[in-house]
């Protein structure tokens, strides 16, 4: 992170930006830096109008500094997003299409094309805008986005109908419906977001801009006064302050004092914020988004590929009454055999690694695979012997095959019936297999919980978040997978409207509802959460429907995503009570410079506010331009920790500010009297010299 | 300091923990319109007020917009009556020393201040305004501007009363005219009708016969000044109002003959502040964050009170004295008058017993200090409350961001709309202090009020601005504030200091009622804990400290540094 931050390229641009950012218009917009830049003007012009000291041109350098700095850390966020732009950018560069309509094909260029024409793409191809696949299927690489190599599948219908823009077509041919307008595609709007350019202040950083405005405000008026108060005094006491109590130094008090450095570095942390996302391979749609990332409280989870592995895996063989486990192993590897899912092979592998059995291989004349169906809920196949006997072995669901064996007038044993409640109470799934009408026994198939996701759960659950488990599976099964994973709950046997009714319900219950989601069933839920997460690969639907979408199509990334968000809105919190924490010390810096020396008596050198100077500054001009200039330098020193975030820890809220506190609150009140201090020994060394 | 002091002002401390959680469950209940002991009295009342108004008037519900212009048009025919009543009080009957109409600039500063129930006084009462004008005009506001107080509060209580899961309801905030009934003849009557008796007690006069001229033992003619001063005093301290009948308010022996009627009106001034902290506790169900803020609220009383303490009793280089006695009632003595005079500027009161401007400087400081917080230390009727939850809501949300979450309290969220009205709220009245202190001590029109000059003269010009502007009340003296200039400037900050707060407030109420409620949870940012009220805490002295800094230091802070080194001005 910190050699990206120094690296050449980046800084570069960043410096010249810096200046380029002193445009008033761009200031205005944020009001802290606004000031100082109005401060830093109206000292530079009253170094011209009376006999300006070196001081008082010190001064105004370290407000310009102040202001140049500030940008700089704007300009460094923004150059990082912009890195990262450009890599996706080169895949945007004059895109040829085949355009289609009515069988007519025309070569145009992408960005002729119109939402809803539909273009033809062949191995080769780029993809020339965001579509559905209406026709065909293919293989397609989407590095570009993702930066991964494996090419993905896309076909009509379903859900992996998505293609984005930019991306290459390596085998068959498609037929894609355009469903964006040229210059509105997905990684046009993720080049835009990262570059900055459509950046909205987020509701939380307009808040915090309020409280940093109305602080400026009241210095303004504090300020403003104090110049009069100082007028009384000093003729009260009959002495002349017109030399230290001048505009400049009335300025750089006011430049102290209010929050430059939060109000400096809030727009770096915001960009730094989307960034540390789009390093995680996720898009967030909108800054706000990421803030609402911060504020979730309920993590709705899909069961599989976030808490479990993939798929379901053979783990043990229960034999019924009569049958031995290897002649059950046998039998369901035979069954197994022209079974290509996952659970299948698990079956066969399980059978090879318990009883060393190889799998058989047969001859189609003597077999005959049936496959899988929704009515039957079985597989298997029927095997034909020398003795032309026909043996039938199929292996499915505990009731599809209990119908299948009374159908063949055979009995379905008790003790296998109690094994099959007993896996299904374990959360497993039992897979019953018989052979013609006879019942050898289960196949105990079992979801794997992934490894060190119960710890995370638990992390997530101190810190106040709780995590629903969402599966098809029935409650038995569900319930069993939560206790070993540790989730808070889980929803068994969903469907996408129980889902979107769930969320509905949270929500009322006034809790932030976080979710994943790739199907186009998913889209209602994804847009009613309040973090919709879409998988990369999911169909365009959820892609639109979400708030943010993961290139990596990896629902665990969910909880990255929140805590992204929670270090977002920390980093502000913490830099503003750092910020306003080092006030104090520069009113002990500022205030006895500008009086020290009021009603001192003739004999005196100081007066009675000298005792205010508890660093024991120098002189009143060093110790003014210690304060500014460490007011510029903090801002500059603390650009790394914006852009990385303060540091994460899963721990309780009470922990956690506690923790926040001593750093930023306790360190903010003493650091700035070292700090000060140190500038004014090496200002006093070299003004000496 | 001796041990008996020290008892003295502990006893108050604890007589007040005793006492303000026990009233506070009885406004609570009373204020939601269940039975109670005084039903009787205080029924037949409620009813005339709802035969005159109306039965719709009276019970309709109410938004924020609502409430606030009910709240705001029976504040701004309040002042317009007042006004008018001082204007014509020589026509008018009950003046017995055929009192004159006081000045216009007079007549407005006043009715300003009893309105805003800051009870300022440019004026010395005995001899300037009738009885008509202390009764109908100033007695009566001393009630309703302590109402009106209550009212506020009940109207942000109630938005945060809904429990997570139900439907938010921002319409049905109240109805003010229920409520400050309500809180007048339930709450504040018969307390000072009970007080007063027990005043009486004590030796307060309660009589309209006029002034008596008496011959003293030296043989002088003196004037004993007389009225209806027990009923006066009771709601006076009981209201947080501070205007005292006599000018020289309860350092008065008629306004405060005793030691127990010295203790008794001092608790007073805290007692229904306090409760009030207790009855937002108990409406909300929720006492641990009545006890945090309390424990607030005490802990800074307890800090100011023993800066005090310390300070008078550490004495004057300059006069060689171990206490400084200069403007203290000798029958009260240091102790009960450093009690009174934190209490009094802690409380939004305003009420004295003995001189501020004689207090040794840091002692003036704490005092002005108290009020420079916004008047939230236990603070005015209701006022002082709903003052610190602005206090609450900033440090939520400074604090809050913290712990990764946009910052909730009560599980609603704060967000900019909110932020806005909290800064409008605390801000205004710091800038109208530091804006017209500044006017005043560069023009003449300011500096010729001043009796004294030096550091001194600024803390007695940012005295009465920040006593204004919080609408405190209580004044350093030494200041002739009964000039045009003064009398418009300190008006306009007692209006500043009370309604630019009360709008905002009574806006954010509507805002938060419209609000989810999220649930509790581990990630939840607790606001009532230990570390909360220390937050709290900090908050209040930085945001207030940074303000006022700079005008301090050439102030009281000067001030004490130079009496130190034994120079006076």
């Amino acid at each position: 992170m910190n050699s990206s931050l120094f690296n050449a390229q980046i800084l570069k641009p960043a410096i010249i930006n810096s200046f380029r950012k002193l445009d008033p218009r761009q200031q205005w917009e944020n009001p802290v830096m606004f000031i100082t830049e109005l401060g830093a003007l109206i000292t530079t012009l009253s170094l011209f109008s009376s006999r300006a000291t070196w001081f008082e041109w010190q001064i105004a350098l370290w407000l310009w500094f102040t202001v140049l700095f500030a940008n700089f850390s704007e300009a460094i966020a923004e150059g990082r997003g912009k890195a990262q732009a450009e890599s996706l950018k080169s895949s945007r560069t004059d895109i040829r299409a085949k355009r289609t309509q009515n069988g007519v094909t025309t070569e145009v260029a992408a960005t002729e094309l119109r939402k809803g024409d539909r273009v033809i793409c062949a191995a080769g191809d780029v993809i020339p805008l965001d579509g559905e696949v209406v026709e065909g299927i293919a293989t397609v690489d989407e590095s570009a986005i993702t930066g991964e190599s494996a090419p993905v599948v896309r076909e009509s219908g379903g859900d992996r109908s998505a293609v984005t823009g930019g991306t290459r077509v390596i085998s068959d041919r498609i037929v894609v419906q355009i469903t964006v307008e040229p210059g509105q595609g997905f990684i046009d709007r993720m080049i835009s977001l990262v570059e900055g350019a459509s950046r909205q202040k987020t509701p939380n950083e307009i808040a915090l801009g309020l409280v940093l405005t109305g602080l400026t405000l009241i210095f303004i008026i504090a300020v403003g006064s104090l110049k009069f108060l100082a007028d009384y005094s000093a003729g009260a006491a009959g002495q002349d302050l017109s030399g230290i109590v001048t505009i400049p130094v009335l300025v750089a008090l006011l430049v102290c004092l209010i929050p430059t450095t939060i109000g400096g570095l809030l727009s770096a942390i915001g960009i730094s914020g989307m960034d540390r996302l789009i390093q995680k391979n996720v898009i967030a749609m909108s800054g706000r988004a990421v803030e609402a990332a911060g504020n979730i409280d309920v993590l709705l989870l899909d069961k599989t590929g976030t808490i479990t592995l993939g798929n379901r895996m053979a783990s043990a063989f229960i034999a019924a009454p009569g049958a031995s486990q290897e002649e059950l192993a046998r039998i369901a590897q035979l069954a197994s055999l022209a079974d290509e899912t996952p659970e299948g092979r698990s079956i066969v592998v399980l059978a090879k690694e318990k009883f060393n059995l190889r799998s058989e291989s047969l001859t189609p004349h003597e077999a005959m695979f049936v496959p899988f169906t929704a009515q039957t809920r079985m597989s298997g196949a029927d095997l034909t012997n020398s003795d032309r006997e026909i043996r039938k072995i199929r292996k499915g669901a505990a009731d599809a095959i209990e119908k299948w064996i009374k159908s063949l007038g055979g009995v379905f044993p008790n003790e296998v019936h109690e094994a099959v409640s007993a896996v299904a109470r374990s959360g497993g799934t039992p897979l019953v297999v018989a052979e013609n009408e006879r019942v050898l026994g289960i196949v105990h198939l079992k979801d794997i919980v992934k490894n060190g996701i119960r710890e995370r759960f638990a992390e997530l659950r101190k810190m106040g978040i709780k995590t629903m488990m969402i599966t098809g599976d029935n409650p038995l099964t569900a319930a069993a997978i939560a206790a070993e994973a540790g989730v808070d709950d889980f929803m068994a046997e969903t469907t996408p409207e129980d889902k979107l009714k769930r969320i509905r319900s949270e929500q009322n219950g006034g809790h932030l509802v976080a979710m994943t989601g790739d199907g186009t069933n998913d889209a209602p839920a994804l847009a009613q959460a309040d973090v919709g997460v879409a998988m990369n690969t999911g169909t365009q639907a959820a892609r639109e429907a979400g708030n943010m979408i993961d290139l990596d199509s990896n629902p665990t990334k969910l909880i990255e995503i929140v805590e992204t968000g929670k270090q977002l809105l920390m980093t502000r919190g913490s830099l503003t009570t750092f910020s306003v924490a080092n006030d104090v010390a520069k009113y002990f810096a500022i205030l006895p410079a500008l009086f020290g020396i009021l009603y001192a008596t003739s004999g005196e050198a100081h007066g009675p506010l000298e005792y205010l100077n508890v660093m024991r500054l120098s002189s009143p001009q060093s110790a003014i331009l210690s304060a500014v200039i460490f007011n510029a330098l903090i801002i500059v020193a603390l650009i790394p920790l914006a852009l990385k975030g303060v540091r994460y820890r899963a721990l309780p809220a009470a922990e956690v500010l506690k923790t926040n506190l001593m750093i930023y609150g306790v360190g903010g009140l003493i650091a700035p009297f070292v700090g000060i201090k140190l500038i004014d020994v090496i200002l006093s060394i070299w003004i000496g010299a | 300091m001796t041990l008996r002091d020290f008892i003295q002002v502990l006893t108050m401390l604890i007589a007040l923990t005793a006492l303000a959680p026990i009233l506070g469950r009885w406004i609570a209940s009373v204020l939601s319109g269940e039975r109670h002991v005084l039903h009787f009295l205080s029924r037949p009342m409620e009813g005339l007020v709802e035969k005159t108004l109306g039965r719709e008037t009276y019970h309709r519900d109410m938004g924020a917009r609502d409430y606030l212009s009910a709240l705001l048009c029976f504040n701004g025919i309040g002042l317009i009556f007042l006004f008018l009543l001082q204007m014509l009080q020589d026509v008018l009957p009950l003046n017995p020393q055929q009192l004159p109409a006081p000045s216009w600039h007079l007549a407005f500063n006043s009715a300003v201040s009893f309105v805003t129930n800051t009870n300022w006084q440019s004026y010395a009462g005995e001899v300037t305004y009738s009885r008509l004008v202390q009764m109908l005009g100033f007695g009566v506001q001393n009630f309703v501007s302590a109402a009106t107080g209550i009212s506020v509060l009940l109207v942000i209580t109630r938005a945060l009363q809904a429990k997570p899961g139900s439907t938010p309801d921002a319409s049905k905030l109240g109805n003010f005219w229920r409520d400050l009934t309500r809180s007048t003849v339930t709450v504040l009557l018969p307390l000072s009708i009970l007080f007063s008796i027990v005043l009486v007690s004590q030796g307060v006069v309660q009589t309209f016969s006029p002034d008596q001229r008496i011959t003293t033992l030296e043989g002088a003619e003196q004037t004993i000044p007389l009225g209806p001063a027990a009923s006066q005093i009771a709601i006076k301290q009981l209201g947080t109002n501070g205007g005292g009948y006599f000018n020289v308010n309860s350092a008065h022996p008629l306004e405060n003959p005793t030691p127990l009627s010295n203790f008794l009106e001092c608790l007073a001034i805290l007692l229904i502040p306090a409760a009030l902290v207790f009855t937002f506790g108990n409406l909300l169900g929720r006492r641990r964050e009545a006890w945090t803020l309390y424990g607030v609220m005490m802990f800074l009383l307890a800090t100011g009170l023993a800066i005090s303490l310390w300070s008078e009793f550490g004495g004057n280089p300059a006069l060689g004295a171990q206490a400084v006695m200069e403007g203290k009632e000798t029958r009260f003595g240091v102790a009960n008058s450093v009690l009174w005079s934190t209490i009094t500027s802690a409380a939004s009161n305003g009420s004295v017993n003995a001189m501020h401007s004689s207090l040794t400087p840091l002692a003036g400081m704490v005092a002005t200090f108290n009020m420079m917080l916004g008047e939230i230390i236990f603070g005015g009727v209701g006022s002082g409350l709903y003052g610190i939850l602005l206090f609450v809501l900033l440090t939520v949300f400074l604090a809050g961001l913290m712990v990764g979450r946009t910052p909730e309290y009560l599980g609603r969220k704060i967000e900019a709309y909110e932020i806005k009205m909290v800064l409008i709220g605390l801000l205004a009245p710091s800038c109208a202090v530091l804006f017209f202190s500044a006017l005043a001590l560069v023009n003449d029109f300011g500096l010729s009020s001043l009796a004294n000059k030096g550091p001194h003269g600024l803390s007695e010009i940012l005295y009465a601005f920040t006593s204004a502007a919080n609408n405190n009340g209580s004044a350093f003296a030494g200041l002739n504030a009964n000039t045009p200039f003064y009398n418009v400037s300190l008006g306009l900050s007692m209006l500043i200091g009370r309604f630019a707060v009360i709008v905002p407030v009574i806006f954010i109420a509507g805002s938060m009622a419209s609000k989810r409620v999220a649930p509790a949870s581990a990630g939840t940012f607790k606001t009532d804990s230990l570390l909360f009220a220390i937050l709290l805490i900090s908050t209040i002295l930085i945001v207030g400290g940074l303000t006022f800094l700079p005008a301090l230091t050439l102030g009281p802070i000067v001030e004490h540094l130079l009496m130190l080194s034994g120079r006076t001005f």
